[in-house]
């Protein structure tokens, strides 16, 4: 099992570097960091942007691969160069990546506990009534865009705010600027903020993952296996639960990976409407000022997060599964 | 519904025998598709916005590049069916015209992702070895980096483009689980002993994908394709309002809803009725695209039990891929295990 | 809990008065497309303690859905209505919880499919314990002691080890004795086994058999075995039910039924089963008439006609068969039990009618090829010590060779013009592989593949183009076999396209072959899922018969069909090759439809030809234990002989094919090598058994063709 589960971490090392490399000749070629000095008032000399260039190690004058190799050989040091406003891409990434952390793991949490339950639980309810409300509610949420969805939740809670005279929900900022107050009060603070982006996170990831739990629940209705289980004097529900949910979760191990990168992005947007200073906003900020360092920071950031969600779902499926464990 | 009746006849003389004939299968489908009210009521609203998005610029009183300086953020009035915005155009030619982009997108991008994936991947379901490892790496490494970061990467690329070239992207990277899924039918189908029987008897195998392979993954490629017009749509809308996607004077519903976002409370006509549109489109779709499934779904067919587990494991993975389509951007996930 | 009180211990039981499961009237429909759908129509039966009650029927039926209903296993969509009382309990709509307290504990049931029967994700032992402790009130410790028990009783090696197995890391045959194990857990009054073996080979089935009758002896409990095979039935039960259309259409017990048969379904249902023992009547004078093809195929069951259901198929139905539905009564001159639903029974009864009596027989001229004499007709196909490994191979994306797996070993094969060769083997044995290196024309590992007396290998690409029209491939299920997307014409004309034959000439032969195999030429337009089983073969046959081929390869041809179709289809076969002087290469795991329709036969084991000859010698005189052992597992539709017979019990599975043996590779379960003093197996551990002559056409490939087999390995009846 631990030489599987090696294997497949040697793999997504050999994706990571491979992702990141491309990522980093993509953002090296279409971004054009010249035009952001060359935009500056004072208009600085093209001699003083061809050495802030090469400084930053952008210059689309040198070949893509020095400016790779040098990049890679920073990397080395913990260093991913500076940003285009000459300060550490590690100090940004460092002030942002936890922010954005917050979202990702409460939300991801969240949805998927409140997800395999309410899938579960309508399963043993096919066709009734909570089942298709369910269902139905399920449907509606995947077909609004998380954007549109964040959006909704803004609205809401400004009319909700407006109607009542009182700011009950925060959605602005992931915390109160220039709130005073000890660490409780500031604690509550942005546990207020984290809301509305957590149930919009949570809401998209109960909706698909609910529906995906409900219909591998109902794959195994039928199987052989919880026939057995109730031949042998297992009541109806009994069964269910012991040997029909845990045989239905294997699956879910697999669409947790599939999931991942649609929880990615849709954290991205959703970070984004309710104005958190997270990797989100970095990376449109960076591709509007051509900040190649910064983007390919983001990058790194994305496919290392979709590389654990992927092993963590190889590690979750060899622990559930014995026919993987033991192969 | 009805499975055809096998046909109940001597094995040695056959006398008349019951069943539908070849168009019998299609008809069989539209009455299975047409008894889920759901599907229905979602086809019916794709073909009004359909018809909304092309013919509402005719019977508009304005183009959507007019500017009415006599009417500015005025509220829906006869004049100005959904009112106008904060410069004086008229909305309702801007939403329509919007529409009429985002559908353009969301069909093309199906499309050509579509078919982009069912060659792939039944390419190397079919050939595998090294035909295999190279794509499906190829397919786990588009699939490390989300598909919203490379084309936001590249938007700067094609700012001053036509908006073609966005639908390029799309489709070039939202093909990737589509093909995955094409390929695991594939290798099912490979083994199938039809398969076996035209690769003995000599058969090419080019000709063995287009007249046996295709044909039997043909109905997940409608479900999926349907599926895949509102996952571009969201994933269109998605970019475009981050400034990635359509760029101005064009406007598609991203766009609008970007515009209208800051007045959503105040003018709540510049968001609601694009943003409203966007979700209905998407909703529709995705009814229409749970009815065929229901009505294409060999399960209703008489089939094996291993081919149903077979049939129920690829209905899963088909949904895991609506759902994703429907967090955002379209069939984005993560390298999944082997 | 009044209903727990009631419920007496096993050993109290016994004595008890009246029958121990007694079903009236038992109804069964399924909610479907069409409505309510019948599944078992108004079946009554008694159960004694102690005896074994074997139901008989095609698929559909109806006999899976009776035990099934008698347990209240059925899913929510079935409708069940009349009265099935265990020990005085009534069953028939009792709640969940009170049933869950009988199943289990006093009925237990054993099912057909042992691979998806267990839990994947628990272990073995747990899921035993479990069925222990859910009706006993006893301490993890003590229940698991009782696994290790149960599963040594069983016959699994190292129980105390293999307790903590997963269900993948079984194979069939274990998987099977385990669920016997967690069926026997409890004491249980009543066994339901349904199909219990079928998804297993002939050895195997009959180790399983064995401790199913242990497992019985050991409980005292009475069993209802399901099986469509006659030969199973016969060898195990002490009664028989016959169902057709979910009725209950003959029942007696089994020397009764399967001596004297008065119904026209059972007549014609022995009849059409081949017989492994064919030709030992008189020598071999029986052998090769026709089987009897019961006409048509089973109604649609949403579709059911007025009056008999048989009627359709049945060469005596007149028109009252056709009105009304006779009851179940008791046969005139017949024993108490022994009832049938046929108005034409005391005819039957009078004339004491056979099956062939019934049923008209084909007429199966002889081809011309046979006249004659072997040696002088042309080779079809010769395979000369063919071998084939696979790669095994470890990882998920960069594969790395971890070892080897030994498919195919050491084959030889010899087909002559207009004969049929018989591959037999179990699964594992290689005949896939076999099969494959030869279709797919291409250079083997290493041996020699000639074709029409033509080397393969030393071929240019159009002869090769050419050879491939040769040899054509029928294949096992009738379904997968042929594109569900494609109409029928298209798939016939599928291999004629391919040589690039004209398109007049492709049109015209559709309805000619069609013809030639019994099926309707204007049903060319139509696809596959229009017909029934027996149809699609016939048109796989078509299909293969289009280019005119010297050597059509049947792999399992007809183990997907049921035994009244599989006449038919077998006797097509026969048909085709008297008319068109073909050669047949047929694999089948069935010995007796190899028995039946094979000129010669080759016996595989672990990849490897192990003896081979002319098919009487060999099925009279076995030269090899392996097919000795093999021969002795095959349940004869006879209840009187199968009582009478020595079986030999193989011990355990076979080997890894990943293992290269040295010297006989059977030796470790052959029967006669433990029987051997040292010199002996030494013999056979180091030296690799060469293929002997022991007649004029008979090989076998063993050191010690005439020594005698271990006592303990043989079993009586």
């Amino acid at each position: 099992m631990l030489g599987y589960l090696a294997k497949r971490l040697g793999y997504y090392v050999v994706m990571l570097l491979v992702a990141v490399g491309l990522s980093y000749a993509l953002a090296s070629t279409s971004l054009n960091p010249r035009a952001n000095f060359e935009g500056r008032s004072p208009r600085p000399s093209p001699a003083s942007v061809t050495r802030q260039l090469d400084d930053l190690g952008v210059n689309p004058d040198t070949p893509l691969a020095d400016r790779f190799g040098t990049w890679v050989g920073h990397l080395a040091h913990g260093n991913l160069g500076q940003t285009i406003n000459n300060t550490p891409v590690t100090d940004e990434f460092k002030n942002r990546v936890l922010i954005s952390l917050r979202l990702l793991v409460v939300g991801t949490i969240l949805g998927t506990v409140c997800g395999i339950l309410l899938g579960a639980w309508t399963a043993t309810r096919q066709y009734k009534f909570s089942d298709r409300a369910a269902a139905g509610l399920s449907f509606l949420v995947m077909s609004i865009p998380t954007f549109v969805l964040a959006l909704f939740a803004t609205i809401f809670a400004t009319g909700l705010n407006t109607w009542t005279g009182h700011q009950i929900i925060n959605f602005t900022g992931q915390s109160t600027p220039g709130l005073s107050g000890g660490f409780f009060t500031h604690l509550g603070d942005s546990l207020v903020h984290l809301i509305l982006p957590t149930l919009t996170i949570g809401l998209m990831l109960i909706a698909s993952y609910s529906r995906y739990q409900r219909n591998t629940m109902l794959d195994v209705l039928g199987s052989d296996y919880l026939r057995t289980a109730r031949a042998k004097g297992l009541p109806y529900r009994k069964a269910l639960f012991k040997h029909g949910l845990r045989t239905a979760l294997i699956p879910m191990s697999t669409f947790f990976a599939y999931g991942f990168l649609g929880l990615l992005t849709g954290a991205t947007f959703t970070e984004l409407i309710f104005g958190w200073h997270g990797m989100g906003e970095w990376l449109v900020n960076s591709i509007n000022q051509n900040d190649v360092n910064s983007v390919v920071a983001y990058s790194l950031f994305a496919a290392v997060m979709v590389l654990i969600a992927g092993f963590l779902s190889d590690i979750l499926h060899a622990a559930l599964d014995p026919r993987v464990r033991h192969a | 519904m009805t499975a055809a009746p096998e046909a109940v006849l001597a094995d040695q003389e056959s006398g008349a025998a019951a069943g539908p004939g070849p168009a019998g299968r299609g008809r069989v489908i539209l009455r299975r598709f047409l008894s889920n009210k759901g599907s229905v009521v979602g086809a019916i609203v794709v073909v009004l916005l359909f018809l909304l998005a092309f013919l509402g610029p005719v019977i508009s009183k304005y183009s959507y590049t007019e500017v009415d300086f006599s009417a500015l953020r005025e509220a829906p009035s006869a004049q100005h069916w959904f009112g106008t915005d904060r410069i004086g155009h008229d909305e309702f030619a801007l939403v329509v015209r919007g529409l009429q982009k985002s559908l353009l997108i969301g069909l093309l991008v199906a499309f050509f992702s579509t078919v982009l994936a069912s060659i792939v991947g039944a390419c190397a379901g079919y050939f595998g070895g090294w035909a295999d490892r190279v794509s499906m790496f190829f397919v786990d490494l588009l699939l490390t980096l989300p598909s919203f970061l490379i084309i936001a990467i590249m938007s700067p690329l094609f700012k001053n483009s036509s908006w073609l070239i966005f639908v390029v992207l799309l489709a070039v990277f939202g093909w990737m689980i589509t093909a995955r899924v094409v390929r695991s039918m594939t290798l099912s189908l490979k083994n199938q002993e039809f398969v076996r029987a035209a690769k003995f008897m000599g058969v090419h195998p080019m000709r063995i994908i287009v007249r046996h392979i295709l044909p039997n993954v043909a109905s997940f490629l409608i479900i999926d394709a349907t599926v895949a017009v509102g996952g571009a749509v969201i994933a269109e809308a998605s970019l475009s309002y981050f400034g990635f996607g359509v760029q101005p004077p064009d406007v598609s519903l991203g766009t609008l809803i970007s515009d209208g976002t800051s007045a959503a409370t105040t003018y709540p006509w510049l968001f609601w009725f694009s943003a409203v549109m966007l979700v209905v489109f998407v909703l529709a779709v995705n009814l229409m695209g749970d009815g065929l499934r229901d009505a294409l779904d060999p399960t209703s067919d008489r089939v094996s039990r291993k081919q149903r587990r077979i049939a129920a494991r690829q209905a899963a993975e088909r949904r895991a891929k609506a759902a994703n389509g429907a967090t955002t951007t379209p069939n984005t996930t993560a390298g999944s295990p082997a | 809990m009044t209903t727990a009180a009631t419920i007496p211990s096993p050993g109290a039981a016994a004595g008890g008065s009246g029958p121990l499961l007694s079903v009236r009237d038992l109804n069964v429909h399924f909610r479907g497309p069409h409505g309510l759908v019948p599944a078992v129509r108004g079946v009554s039966f008694d159960l004694n303690r102690g005896e074994v009650l074997g139901i008989v029927g095609e698929s559909g039926s109806g006999k899976s859905v009776t035990s099934l209903a008698s347990m209240g296993l059925l899913p929510p969509s079935a409708v069940v209505e009349g009265d099935v009382q265990l020990d005085g309990q009534q069953m028939v709509g009792a709640t969940d919880g009170r049933l869950s307290r009988i199943r289990g504990d006093k009925v237990a049931m054993v099912f057909q499919d042992p691979l998806s029967a267990f839990t994947p994700v628990y272990r073995i032992g747990d899921q035993i314990i479990e069925a222990i402790r859910i009706h006993r009130d006893v301490d993890k410790a003590t229940a698991r002691k009782r696994a290790v028990e149960l599963l040594d009783l069983v016959g699994i090696p190292n129980p105390d080890v293999r307790v903590d197995s997963f269900p993948h890391e079984f194979s069939g045959g274990m998987r099977q004795r385990a669920m016997i194990a967690m069926a026997i857990a409890n004491d249980p009054d009543v066994i339901l086994a349904d199909e219990p073996t079928t998804a297993l080979d002939v050895t195997i089935q009959a180790q399983v058999l064995e401790v199913l009758k242990t497992a019985q002896r050991e409980t005292g409990a009475a069993m209802v075995l399901v099986s469509h095979d006659l030969g199973v039935i016969a060898g195990t039960a002490d009664r028989v039910a016959v169902m057709y259309a979910g009725r209950m259409v003959e029942t007696g017990t089994v020397d009764e039924v399967f001596s004297r048969p008065r119904m026209p379904y059972t007549l014609g249902l022995i009849g059409a089963v081949p017989r492994v023992d064919e030709a030992t009547e008189d020598g071999t004078a029986v052998q090769r008439r026709p089987l009897v093809p019961i006409p048509g195929s089973p109604p649609a069951m949403h579709e059911l006609p007025d009056g008999c259901p048989f009627a359709l198929r049945c060469p005596m139905a007149e028109a009252a068969c056709r009105t009304a539905e006779p009851p179940l009564a008791r046969v005139r001159g017949g024993s108490e039990g022994h009832a049938v639903a046929c108005r034409r029974a005391p005819e039957i009864v009078e004339r004491d009618l056979g099956p062939t009596d019934i049923y008209p027989l084909p007429e199966i001229g002889e081809s011309e090829v046979a006249e004659v004499p072997r040696e002088q007709r042309d080779s079809v196909l010769r395979v000369t010590d063919l071998a084939k490994t696979f790669p095994l191979l470890k990882g998920s994306v960069f594969k790395r060779r971890v070892g080897s797996v030994y498919a195919v070993d050491g084959v030889e094969l010899d087909i002559r013009r207009g004969e049929t060769l018989g591959l037999v083997g179990e699964s594992g044995s290689g005949k896939s592989t076999t099969l494959f290196e030869i279709l797919d024309l291409a250079k083997p590992e290493s041996g020699v593949i000639e074709l029409m007396g033509k080397d393969t290998t030393k071929m240019s690409k159009a002869e090769l183009k050419q050879l491939r029209a040769d040899m054509q491939i029928v294949f096992q299920d009738p379904m997968a076999s042929l594109d569900p997307r494609m109409p029928v014409s298209e798939i016939i004309a599928e291999p004629m396209r391919a040589l690039g034959r004209p398109k007049e000439e492709v049109r015209a032969a559709i309805p000619r072959l069609l013809k030639q195999v019994g099926l309707n030429p204007e049903h060319a337009e139509r696809f596959p899922h229009q017909f029934s089983g027996g149809q699609r073969q016939r048109i796989g046959v078509a299909r293969a018969l289009s280019v005119d081929p010297q050597l059509v390869v049947l792999d399992e041809p007809v183990s997907a069909l049921d035994v009244s179709i599989q006449a038919g289809v077998l006797n097509l076969l026969q048909q085709l090759k008297a008319d068109l002087g073909l050669a047949y290469l047929f694999v089948s795991h069935d010995l007796s439809v190899i028995r039946h329709i094979a000129d010669r036969v080759s016996v595989m084991y672990l990849g490897r030809t192990v003896e081979a000859g002319d098919v009487d010698t060999v099925f009279e005189n076995p030269r090899h234990p392996y097919t000795r052992a093999l021969l002795s597992a095959v349940p004869i539709p006879d209840p009187e002989r199968e009582r009478a017979r020595r079986r030999i019990l193989l011990p355990g599975d076979p080997p890894s094919p990943t293992q290269k043996q040295t010297g006989c590779r059977f030796r470790g379960r052959c029967p006669v090598f433990l029987a051997l003093d040292e010199a002996g197996q030494r013999r056979c551990a180091e030296e690799v058994p060469a293929l002997d002559t022991h007649g004029p056409d008979h090989v076998a490939a063993c050191h010690f063709p005439d020594a005698r087999p271990a006592e303990e390995l043989v079993v009586e009846g």
